[in-house]
């Protein structure tokens, strides 16, 4: 299957996600959601297998891959049934670009390796609580002072947020708009820098979703990526990839919801028959069937664009909102055929269904996307 | 040390299996191919035993051009090289000729030690173990849950009905590993990409000088039968139904 964009170390990877699936995740995958976050010996587990590191640099403790690599790290990842988890294990993703783009050597060697390897968690502080969409507009202060920066503001719904290491986190340092904004690594422990709030979610209960706060948090100069009020190539640097791995996000998690309902429409019977036997059922199932492959095939043709270096940014702003709106209606659909099991705990179409609300929101909201394209369009 | 582990490609414990309709074997189409569950458990010692006495583990497969697969599966999970043996001649072919393959692989090798599943889940045969063992004429120990090695000597404990066996064996030997010997580890992505570039031998029956006439061939092939379809047992009075219930299982399925 899909020969062209995947070959033997692609198999060998997903063979190696679904073990660590079944071994390290699956036995304790309830607690985690009900406790509302994962053990930090998950990312050291994930970081030793090499998962974190992967696509990165060899020298900073990566390994590198190509983009089928990540695709296929996305949708084997996503089948351990929880989005959350799947995303506070890989919050890494959108907080190291920047550190990568943006970053000194030493900078680089000091914040990159110990994350890549499972021992720090960096995660991306650009959402604030006045706002998310109007990126250029956010509000956090950060003043120079001698040698450090004075940082008054606060971050939210900042994911893996309540114990992070590093935050990667988008400041106003000059004047309004994208211009003004710089980007500080903001380490646990420094003066002023607390987490105000765990979030309670809909879904994604086991990510640790945070409210960080700023008063008069000092950090270091040092800590500063690349020049003062630069930093916005830094989030943007995300944008592409991130919008890829959510609409990839999207297309595994409905594949998911799909496999489980036509377990469950095969076993379930109703008036004397399974559930397969309506017409009804095989017809939904065969229109989430056919939004899977339609997502998942727009999908790997805009990542092998990517991989080639072709810019995209349109396409990738259509492949997450179709993405998004595929899954929708396929949660939907797996949760209807589910009946009144699809609504409780017990089945994990329930939770796919809250945890993939989010795709419409995390990563830029649908309605952003439709901005991008409809600017793209010349609109 | 020279560590050799034997793996055979078999189709996934999860696939579903299709006997060919003439009956000379099964339909491979559709079926996703694993390492041979209990050979896993011999990689995993193999690269234990590495790691803990230096070494180098070289992994050896009789099986058609897809046991690469398998052999890169292993080569990921941390051994050294490996060796495929590759013959339209030696596709599906029994225990003993599999064991000779193996054994003229393993001659020039020098091993310390070799290991293998204890059997493969496709055939079940059980053989192949003890047959390489015997050609190489060195010792063996089956079915092997723990192991240990020291001065040059291994102990190994093999479960037996109500007990356990503690063998001692010098080297070189070969053990066939068992469930409970120890946990495979899954292929770190540095391993599963590092494992493209190392070597692997591919070798055919004439290269090894080996006869290709298997001793035992299988005749043929059928399905278990189809199982019988459920009685229900209908009616309004529970009690009677229960009554019915205990007649048939006493009649007719005579299981009480
Ligand atoms: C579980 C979770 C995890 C998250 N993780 C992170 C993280 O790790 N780091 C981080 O920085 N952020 C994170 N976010 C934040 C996320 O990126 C934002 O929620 C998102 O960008 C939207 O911002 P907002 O919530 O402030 O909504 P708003 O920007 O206030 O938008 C509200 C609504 O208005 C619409 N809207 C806004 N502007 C326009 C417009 N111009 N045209 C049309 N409609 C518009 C939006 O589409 C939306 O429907 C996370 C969010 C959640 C829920």
């Amino acid at each position: 299957m899909y020969n062209e964009y995947f070959s033997e170390s692609h198999t060998m990877l997903r063979d190696s996600i679904r073990r660590f699936i079944a071994r390290e995740i699956t036995p304790h995958l309830d607690k985690w959601e009900e406790e509302g976050i994962i053990p930090l010996e998950l990312y050291k587990k994930a970081g030793d297998a090499g998962f974190i590191g992967l696509g990165y640099p060899e020298e900073y403790g990566g390994t590198p891959g190509d983009i089928f690599h990540q695709v296929a790290y996305m949708e084997e990842i996503m089948r351990c049934g929880a989005v959350g988890l799947a995303s506070s294990l890989g919050v890494s993703a959108i907080a190291v670009p920047p550190i990568l783009v943006l970053g000194t050597e030493e900078q680089k060697k000091k914040y990159v390796p110990p994350v890549l390897a499972g021992d720090k968690i960096a995660v991306l502080g650009v959402t604030e609580p006045s706002g998310g969409s109007d990126v250029a507009n956010l509000l956090t202060r950060a003043v120079r002072k001698g040698d450090r920066y004075i940082v008054n503001g606060s971050k939210t719904f900042i994911t893996s947020g309540t114990r992070a290491d590093y935050v990667t986190t988008a400041v106003r340092t000059g004047g309004p708009g994208h211009k003004g904004i710089s980007i500080l690594i903001i380490e646990k422990g420094t003066p002023g820098f607390t987490v105000s709030k765990k979030l309670e979610k809909m879904g994604w209960w086991s990510s640790d979703t945070a409210e960080l706060s700023f008063q008069d948090c000092e950090v270091p100069a040092e800590n500063l990526l690349g020049e003062e009020n630069k930093g916005f190539a830094g989030i943007m640097v995300n944008f592409q990839k991130e919008r890829l791995y959510l609409a990839v996000e999207a297309h595994a998690v409905a594949e998911l919801a799909l496999e489980e309902s036509i377990k469950y429409a095969r076993e379930r019977v109703a008036f004397g028959k399974p559930l397969t036997g309506f017409q009804v059922t095989r017809h939904k199932l065969a229109e989430m069937a056919t939004l899977v492959e339609a997502s998942k095939q727009l999908n790997y043709s805009i990542a092998a664009k990517i991989g080639n270096g072709q810019p995209c940014f349109k396409e990738v702003c259509m492949a997450k909102n179709f993405a998004t709106k595929a899954c929708d209606r396929v949660v939907y659909d797996a949760v209807q055929i589910h009946g009144g099991y699809g609504y409780c705990r017990e089945y994990v179409v329930e939770r796919l269904y809250r945890d993939s609300r989010l795709f419409a929101i995390g990563g830029g909201t649908y309605e952003i996307m439709n901005e991008v394209i409809s600017k793209q369009m010349g609109l | 040390m020279n560590i050799v582990a034997c793996v055979k490609q078999v189709p996934d414990t999860e696939a579903l299996i299709k006997v060919k309709p003439d009956g000379s074997g099964i339909d491979e189409g559709g079926i996703k191919w694993v390492m041979n569950p209990y050979d896993e458990y011999g990689v995993e010692e193999a690269l234990r035993l590495k790691e803990a006495k230096g070494g180098e583990v070289t992994i050896v497969s009789v099986g058609p051009a897809r046991a690469m697969e398998t052999i890169r599966t292993a080569l990921a999970m941390g051994a050294e090289k490996g060796v495929h043996v590759s013959d339209p001649l030696l596709d599906n072919t029994d225990a003993y000729t599999t064991a000779a393959a193996l054994a003229a692989v393993i001659k020039g090798l020098n091993p310390d030690i070799i290991f293998c599943g204890q059997r493969a889940i496709d055939d079940d045969s059980g053989q192949v173990g003890s047959i390489l063992a015997a050609i190489l004429g060195i010792p063996q120990v089956t079915i092997v849950t723990k192991l240990e090695m020291a001065d040059g000597k291994i102990k190994a404990i093999k479960p037996i009905e109500g007990a356990q066996l503690v063998i001692e064996s010098t080297l070189p030997c070969v053990i066939t590993t068992q469930k409970g010997l120890n946990e495979p580890r899954y292929a770190s992505l540095p391993g599963i990409m590092k494992a493209k570039k190392k070597p692997v031998d591919v070798k055919n029956a004439a290269a090894l000088g080996i006869a290709t006439e298997p001793k035992a061939k299988v005749a043929k092939m059928t399905p278990p039968p189809d199982r019988a379809p459920g009685k229900i047992i209908a009616g309004d009075d529970p009690a009677a139904k229960a009554a019915e219930l205990v007649r048939l299982l006493r009649e007719e399925a005579k299981v009480i």
